[in-house]
């Protein structure tokens, strides 16, 4: 028992020891500037913003359509706070300037981009979360289109700068930065999850009438479940912001939900690290390996059927269909990553190869231990 | 005499132009096991879910020890519409409508008729669940671990329970995967996991077969004695309400029609004419 | 100050606009009635309707001139109900069983496809309508001009609807509709054909959608992969706010929201808010009545 421990925590270490040697070299060659880089980056980031809604759809088993709508609150208040001084005037060309004359440092600037989306779900929660479970997706999904056309309106251009683009905050310069940030806070997704009341969300999901028997104030915890993961959403979507080196209102539609949801779905509802390995593949396949669909192409005269524009996101779209239709399981279903499972995966292997080569003696060994 | 732990004052409920429940007044002693009968449709559930909290009442107050949790009158159209009795008793109360957490956190714990387990969930984190709501930390100090003592404390205390009903073995198991007399009997260990005054069972005996509704009768019993409970059932089950309760209350058509000890139940005639031929031992 | 004629435009355009929400509206709310899904792909196949419609019209024209038109429109009906009727029997029925979630999972999982299928297809580009000369000729009414369109549109909607509620009091299948509405596991039970009974709700829904889609377009001019998606889900607010499963209701609540989004169009300070204004009303709604006008009381049994 002591063993595994050890041996698992070896291993974790092992993990993050490579990937961090990895991330460093990246950082510090002409490999920054790669599609693997980009993929990377992106890919941490998605993975905290899919963690968010896993939290919501997944654990809680509240189906929410509002993350663009929480992330969007996140990218312009980090945005609209980290503008230098200097530049307002060129950002906020057709507001003189913008009302907002500071510039907050960055650290602050992130939490707060947290902290107003959590405000807002508080805000908006308080009468949807009592509702059911498609009613509670539409009154989401609405909420994150009134944001987006409030965002842009005229009036609030001093300082939304309205339907303009949004530019010149401050980024980051290493790529470490969106894993450092992603991590911590999936980590602290983690361990809300692994808590009591963690435990309460699952019972939520699971039974809400018998939740309620159990003593579980419903609306307390939904509500707590609901402002966490829009905080995370919102820091999701600063980093984003930070990403793409600008931000703009109407790029935060419902399909930017879908894909997100798509994603909590491909890695499997209900489990952290399906979803941390969903994000890097989607983002890999949508970003790099599967670019080369939309490029019609010819090999000496004959020209590939079916490759052009737009044909990689139908790929995608039957790729998901399948997933929903046939493995609804997703990349882990409710379980998560283990080094156990993997031991026991390659001890299996292992078995199976023996079996293979060293005749029946061994084989009856392998069925003794089972 | 002991103190009523559960005492309903004049309860009436009605949905439309049906009266479901008509002025029922009861009332469950510390220490007392007691039983709500009735043929099919006399409004035994409708009872059970005004005591849990999931219907307000139209009129009547509830009392969990001495103190009031529900407490409603009928007012407005629902008054000129209303077609109990007592329609005045209550007006001077104060309205009071507990939700059935808060219902629970005052110590009134209830099982489901068909049986309601957190499914996916293990044998071991039901019960934990339950736990939950005397966790006095915030979900931050949950979150951060700030709460080790009170984390470990539940833990145990669910563990211990466990080992008490006899599921410690299966405690890593998923619980719909139980059998269904062990997930009957799990769900009772949730329920006791509240630390509630009052355990209220919908018709445990459902589905199970004479072997299994001995140990259910035995195991009743022996929770009663263990967590000093008071325990209120609705059961079909006669030979289980004969042999366990100590006095029991019979419903018709939402009215009170008899209520005394077993044997003097099983004698009355309005009680036999009630269930119209159906042999009471049976 | 703006004058009569001004307000009798915008008006009319209201009409116009709801009537065509009506017509996409039923389908949402007779599958919602039926299956307690939110199709989300509904919006998008109107889209698709759209896009069919100037395909067969395009190719047809080269050998047909301009009988195209007609064999535009009919074979954009035929299509919109085989299609309607096999994404059910594709991505819906295979989870009739599974959690709530999935379906709905499922549901926006087609109308991703649907959107990715088009943009590949049409390159994602926005494409000219085939204009039908006879619907955008104009008629005088006293000081105000209109379009034929204007006026067909809630003439033919009221006219199937009128069919439609015919169709669900008086024939067996609008029993059967009910039933299922009603309790869709005694209903089965009652020796109702489940299965036909849903796709029948699909054929009605998605041929009320190429309806609405063949006057829409023909109202805007230009078809797009997305275009779909918000004329649905206000077509679907419109379902929730009139009662979610009733017919008439969600006609009603169709007609409440374009008028008063056109009249917010219309105004250069709030036009943003054409669509916010929607979702609101379905927050204040869900709030207030959430049963919306005239929807029947749903319960979980304890």
């Amino acid at each position: 028992m002591k063993n595994k421990k050890t041996r698992n925590l070896l291993c974790t270490l092992l993990l993050a020891a490579v990937l961090l040697g990895l991330l460093l070299y990246i950082d510090n060659s002409d490999l920054k500037s790669s599609m693997l880089s980009a993929v990377l980056q992106k890919g941490a980031i998605y993975a905290l913003l899919v963690v968010s809604m896993n939290l919501l759809n997944g654990f809680t088993g509240l189906f929410s359509l509002g993350q663009a709508g929480f992330m969007l609150l996140g990218a312009y208040t980090y945005a609209i706070l980290t503008i230098p001084v200097a530049q307002r005037a060129n950002v906020y060309q057709y507001f003189d300037g913008g009302l907002v004359q500071f510039q907050m440092p960055q650290l602050p600037a992130l939490i707060l981009a947290g902290i107003v989306a959590a405000l807002f779900a508080a805000l908006i929660g308080a009468p949807v979360l009592r509702l059911k479970s498609d009613y509670l997706a539409i009154a989401t999904l609405g909420f994150a289109e009134i944001l987006r056309a409030v965002i842009q309106w005229e009036k609030l251009g001093p300082l939304t700068n309205a339907s303009n683009i949004l530019r010149k905050f401050t980024g980051y310069s290493s790529i470490l930065f969106p894993f450092i940030v992603a991590g911590i806070c999936i980590a602290v997704i983690v361990l809300l999850i692994n808590s009591t009341y963690g435990r309460a969300f699952k019972a939520i999901r699971e039974d809400e009438i018998a939740a309620e028997a159990m003593g579980i104030n419903l609306m307390k915890h939904k509500m707590i479940s609901f402002c966490t993961s829009s905080f995370f959403a919102g820091i999701g979507g600063a980093l984003l912001a930070m990403f793409q080196h600008n931000v703009q209102a109407k790029s935060f539609t419902t399909a930017m939900t879908y894909e997100i949801l798509l994603i909590v779905v491909i890695g499997g509802i209900g489990s952290i690290t399906g979803s941390i390995l969903g994000s890097f593949l989607y983002v890999a396949c949508s970003e790099w390996w599967l670019r080369f669909l939309d490029n019609p192409t010819v090999i000496g005269t004959f020209k590939v059927p079916l490759l052009g524009h737009g044909f990689r996101m139908v790929v995608f779209s039957v790729v998901i269909m399948v997933i929903v239709l046939f493995y609804r399981q997703g990349l882990m279903g409710t379980r998560e990553f283990s080094w156990d499972a993997i031991f026991a995966f390659f001890g299996k292997v292992g078995r199976f190869f023996k079996g293979l080569f060293g005749g029946k003696k061994t084989v009856k060994g392998g069925a003794v231990n089972e | 005499m002991n103190n009523p732990v559960l005492r309903l004052e004049n309860v009436t409920m009605q949905f439309g132009g049906v009266v479901a429940v008509d002025d029922l007044s009861m009332e469950v002693r510390e220490g007392e096991i007691v039983a709500l009968i009735g043929p099919n449709g006399a409004g035994k559930t409708t009872a059970f879910n005004v005591v849990t909290g999931v219907y307000a009442p139209t009129n009547g107050c509830l009392y969990l020890d001495g103190k009031p949790y529900l407490c409603e009158h009928p007012r407005g159209r629902g008054k000129r519409e209303y077609l109990g009795s007592d329609a005045e008793k209550f007006a001077h109360q104060p309205t009071l409508r507990k939700t059935p957490d808060q219902i629970t956190k005052m110590g009134l714990a209830r099982t489901f008729q068909n049986i309601r387990l957190f499914g996916n969930l293990t044998v071991f984190e039901n019960v934990l669940i339950a736990k939950h709501m005397h966790a006095r930390g915030g979900f931050l100090a949950a979150t951060f671990r700030l709460n080790r003592k009170e984390e470990a404390r539940m833990r145990r205390e669910a563990m211990e329970l466990l080992e008490i009903v006899g599921l410690a073995d299966q405690k890593d198991e998923q619980a719909s995967s139980l059998p269904y007399g062990q997930q009957r009997r799990l769900e009772i260990a949730r329920a006791l996991a509240t630390d509630p005054r009052l355990l209220i069972l919908d018709e445990p005996a459902a589905g199970m077969n004479p072997q299994e509704t001995v140990e259910l009768t035995a195991f009743i019993r022996e929770i009663r004695e263990k967590f000093n409970l008071s325990i209120l059932l609705i059961e079909h089950h006669m030979n289980l309400v004969m042999d366990i309760s100590d006095r029991i209350y019979v419903l018709e058509f939402g009215k009170l029609i008899a209520e005394g000890k077993p044997d003097a139940v099983r004698a009355d005639p309005r009680v036999i004419e009630a269930y119209l031929g159906v042999d009471l031992d049976a | 100050m703006h004058d009569f004629t001004y307000y009798a435009q915008i008006l009319i355009s209201g009409l116009t606009i709801g009537s065509l929400y009506a017509l996409i509206a039923i389908g949402y709310t007779m599958v919602y009635g039926i299956l307690r899904l939110i199709n989300f792909a509904h919006g998008d196949m109107f889209m698709v309707a759209g896009f069919i419609m100037i395909y067969i019209t395009s190719w047809s024209s080269s050998f047909l001139g301009g009988g195209s038109i007609l064999v535009g429109l009919i074979l954009t009906l035929i299509l919109t109900v085989v299609l309607g009727v096999m994404i059910e029997k594709v991505a819906y029925k295979p989870l009739r069983q599974a959690p709530r979630m999935s379906v709905m999972i499922s549901a926006i999982g087609v109308s991703y496809l649907l959107q990715n299928l088009a943009t590949y297809v049409t390159g994602g580009l926005a494409q000219a309508y085939p204009n039908i000369p006879w619907l955008r000729k104009e008629i005088a009414l006293g000081s105000i001009t209109v379009k034929r369109l204007a006026i067909l549109t809630p003439l033919l909607t009221i006219l199937l609807v009128v069919a439609l509620v015919l169709i669900i009091k008086h024939t067996k299948m609008g029993m059967a509709m009910r039933a299922v509405a009603k309790d869709f596991d005694t209903a089965q039970l009652m020796g109702i054909r489940i299965d036909r009974v849903i796709s029948i709700t699909f054929v009605i829904g998605s041929l009320l959608a190429a309806v609405g889609s063949i006057l829409y377009f023909s109202y805007i001019g230009q078809v797009s992969p997305t275009i779909g998606s918000m004329p649905g889900l206000k077509s679907f607010v419109a379902a929730v706010f009139g009662g979610i499963g009733s017919v008439p209701g969600a006609v009603i609540g169709s007609y409440i929201i374009g008028i008063c989004e056109t009249f917010i169009k219309s105004n250069q300070d709030i036009s943003i808010f054409s669509n916010a204004f929607t979702f609101a009303l379905l927050i204040v709604i869900l709030l207030i009545k959430p049963n919306g006008l005239f929807g029947e009381k749903l319960k979980e049994k304890v």
